[in-house]
């Protein structure tokens, strides 16, 4: 056991040496249709990240990279995900934290790729210390992003086809749930709830721009000028503003639902509250930007098609 | 029970004329100067907010359930609905839990002869913390006979946290009295930090509702949340006002205190126990607001005077003033978002502070 604890970096090493030469002479790139390694990726924050060998023992700090590595059907080359990554349920889930992550407890997996969306606790340093490839993931700011971290995904574990065919239907799927709902009459009003102290979400973010593709409009986008991603706003603004729809992503988190609603002080006025247009969703799902969208979107759409018609 | 009632009366009814001798009363110009910065705060709380609500409107609508005066079919029912269930209930709970955590500081401040004391010494905001983490965490969504369970949990970690270092505290010997409960204060609170941390990063789950608890909450306050603090408060208030003389000997050390035939560990029992309760009450709704504890007291003795007769009273006005005016800053600056009160309070309060303390003489601390 100690033995291979100790011999591990050194043939790491010389895997990375191996691939240095490699990378000079065929240069490969994320968008490459076809997996041969080494492969080199271009992480959208300027850095790259270059990977020897198709990697069978993968960390996945990260819930949604979890995700997209299982759709994509690089489940069996994971050897460990984080805390959170709580889906798909035959992930490898550990104690593994991806917010205070452990460089020695990740180590001791002897990953030969790690997953993550956060550089936190000097992981980059960490593992590149140990010559462990990292692929930073960060939260995607739209649909684009995300099929691309897909794509990336597909590259670095040679599972490219299986990240084209998840994109593909992905697209297509989102597409035809966004084709089901009538043009609307008039722009409806949403407000996405991330706790109960009425954090919420403007159009800058993932999850706003899923509510653009329905051409929702956002209330948060009001509070830009202050917080442009995640403001906290007013209850007063909530009740004034009078959303038609209202996505409580705090379900898990904080146990809100209809009910709770309607028993905030002065929230019985507002337009959704009334017509019981009051969404429950899985914070997770919410707050993740992998293939689940397409079910976020599957719960959303029949609101958005009663509300329409309605109006209609 | 009945002693404690006589001990009460005391201070109050039976004050030996030397303790009265060369001490302040309260005056009165800064006691109106005090009301009338309470009414402007609160006036202009009500009248700003995210949503604009014209100065005529909002007269009609608090004029609307007064018989005579009323003329209901003017009134914007969405309008109305937000003054009275939003605005108004929040800028009370603001005056509230400014009200108790300047007069608690103050009180904290006379028993511990310590400038820097706050409310928060003996571990009340750890303590809040670490039992509203646990419901949080292992009771979710649950509530006792109506009222959500965090808050409930928060006002008994809270008290138990207050109790646990006053008991250790009286367990040290060869220290000062004070300074024994400082520093069981703080270990306490140390203690119960790790307790809660620990459980906070186990529980991630709960992370992000225990963040946004620690924060405060006055941005979801209504009138529950007024009435669930206020009797703790007016008892709290009440008992803390009574004992302003028994502060002002307890400031020129415990033996002033044993000559008027009264325990100094008594009198600091009492008023720990009243501005705990108060403590507790608040940061179970608010969170836990810094800063205003230590500057309002402070500033008081600089403008005023040092003389608890002057300090608490003051103190509990102009609490209750600053703490509504940050709070109507909170909630239109960046509106329609939300800022941080605590921002508001330390940003404004900080040079305000360091303004009057270098106008005036230091020495009056």
């Amino acid at each position: 056991m100690r033995m291979h604890h100790i011999r591990r970096p050194a043939v790491a090493a010389i895997g990375i040496a191996l691939m240095a030469c490699g990378a000079n002479s065929s240069s490969t790139s994320s968008t490459s249709v076809t997996a041969h390694f080494p492969v080199t990726i271009a992480e959208s924050g300027g850095a790259s990240v270059t990977i020897s060998k198709q990697p069978h023992r993968i960390v996945s700090l990260s819930p949604t990279a979890t995700e997209m590595l299982f759709a994509i059907g690089a489940g069996a080359q994971v050897v460990a995900v984080d805390d959170q990554s709580n889906y798909p349920a035959n992930a490898p889930m550990t104690k593994l934290s991806g917010f205070q992550p452990n460089i020695e407890a990740i180590a001791a997996y002897t990953p030969d790729l790690v997953v993550a969306s956060d550089d936190t606790g000097g992981l980059v340093h960490g593992l590149g210390a140990l010559n462990i490839p990292i692929l930073i993931e960060p939260a995607a700011k739209n649909l684009d992003e995300s099929y691309k971290q897909i794509e990336q995904l597909g590259a670095a574990t040679g599972d490219v086809e299986g990240a084209t065919s998840v994109e593909k239907k992905m697209r297509s799927d989102l597409a035809t749930i966004v084709a089901s709902i009538p043009k609307p009459t008039k722009q409806l009003k949403v407000y996405h709830e991330l706790d109960d102290t009425y954090y919420s979400a403007t159009s800058a973010t993932f999850i706003g721009q899923v509510y653009a593709l329905l051409s929702l409009k956002n209330i948060a986008d009001g509070a830009t000028a202050a917080a442009p991603d995640y403001p906290q706003l007013s209850a007063e603004y909530i009740v004034s503003s009078s959303p038609d729809l209202i996505v409580l992503a705090d379900t898990k988190c904080c146990h809100q639902d209809l009910s709770t609603v309607s028993a905030r002080p002065g929230w019985s006025s507002i337009a959704a509250v009334k017509s019981a247009q009051v969404i429950g969703v899985d914070d997770d799902i919410a707050s993740r930007w992998g293939p689940r969208v397409v079910d976020f979107l599957r719960t959303i759409a029949p609101h958005v098609k009663q509300l329409e018609l309605q109006a209609a | 029970m009945s002693s404690l009632g006589r001990r009460l009366s005391r201070p109050v009814g039976a004050a030996p004329a030397a303790l009265l001798q060369g001490l302040p009363r309260l005056p009165w110009l800064w006691a109106l100067a005090g009301v009338v910065a309470l009414l402007f705060a609160a006036v202009l709380g009500v009248l700003v907010g995210p949503v604009h609500i014209s100065l005529g409107a909002v007269v009609r609508t608090l004029l609307a359930p007064i018989p005579w005066f009323g003329t209901a079919g003017s009134v914007d029912p969405g309008q109305a609905s937000i003054l009275w269930s939003l605005r108004i209930p929040r800028v009370v709970l603001g005056a509230i839990v400014g009200g108790m955590l300047a007069t608690a500081g103050a009180a904290y401040q006379g028993v511990f002869r310590n400038p820097l004391a706050d409310p928060y010494l003996l571990g009340a905001a750890a303590g809040a913390n670490l039992g509203a983490t646990l419901a949080i965490a292992f009771a979710p969504g649950s509530s006792l006979i109506g009222v959500n369970v965090v808050p409930l949990a928060g006002f008994v970690g809270a008290a138990l946290a207050v109790a646990g270092a006053y008991a250790l505290g009286r367990t040290v010997t060869g220290l000062r009295n004070t300074t024994g409960l400082i520093l069981a204060g703080v270990a306490i609170a140390a203690f119960f930090n790790a307790i809660q941390t620990y459980i906070q990063q186990s529980q991630t789950n709960s992370i992000r509702q225990v963040y946004s608890w620690i924060l405060g909450r006055l941005v979801t306050a209504g009138w529950d949340g007024v009435l669930l603090v206020l009797p703790y408060v007016v008892i709290s208030v009440f008992v803390i006002l009574l004992h302003r003389r028994l502060l002002d000997a307890l400031s020129v050390g415990d033996e002033e205190v044993t000559s008027l035939g009264i325990s100094a560990r008594r009198v600091r029992l009492i008023v720990v126990v009243a501005a705990t309760l108060g403590t507790a009450a608040v940061v179970a709704i608010a969170g836990t607001i810094a800063f205003v504890g230590i500057i309002i007291p402070h500033t008081v003795r600089l403008l005023v005077g040092r003389s608890y007769r002057v300090v608490i009273p003051l103190s509990l006005l102009f609490g209750a003033s600053f703490l509504v005016l940050a709070d109507t800053a909170a909630r239109t600056v960046a509106a329609p978002a939300e800022l941080p009160i605590g921002v508001i309070t330390a940003f404004v309060g900080a040079p305000f502070f360091i303004v009057v303390m270098r106008s005036t003489r230091a020495a009056a601390l």
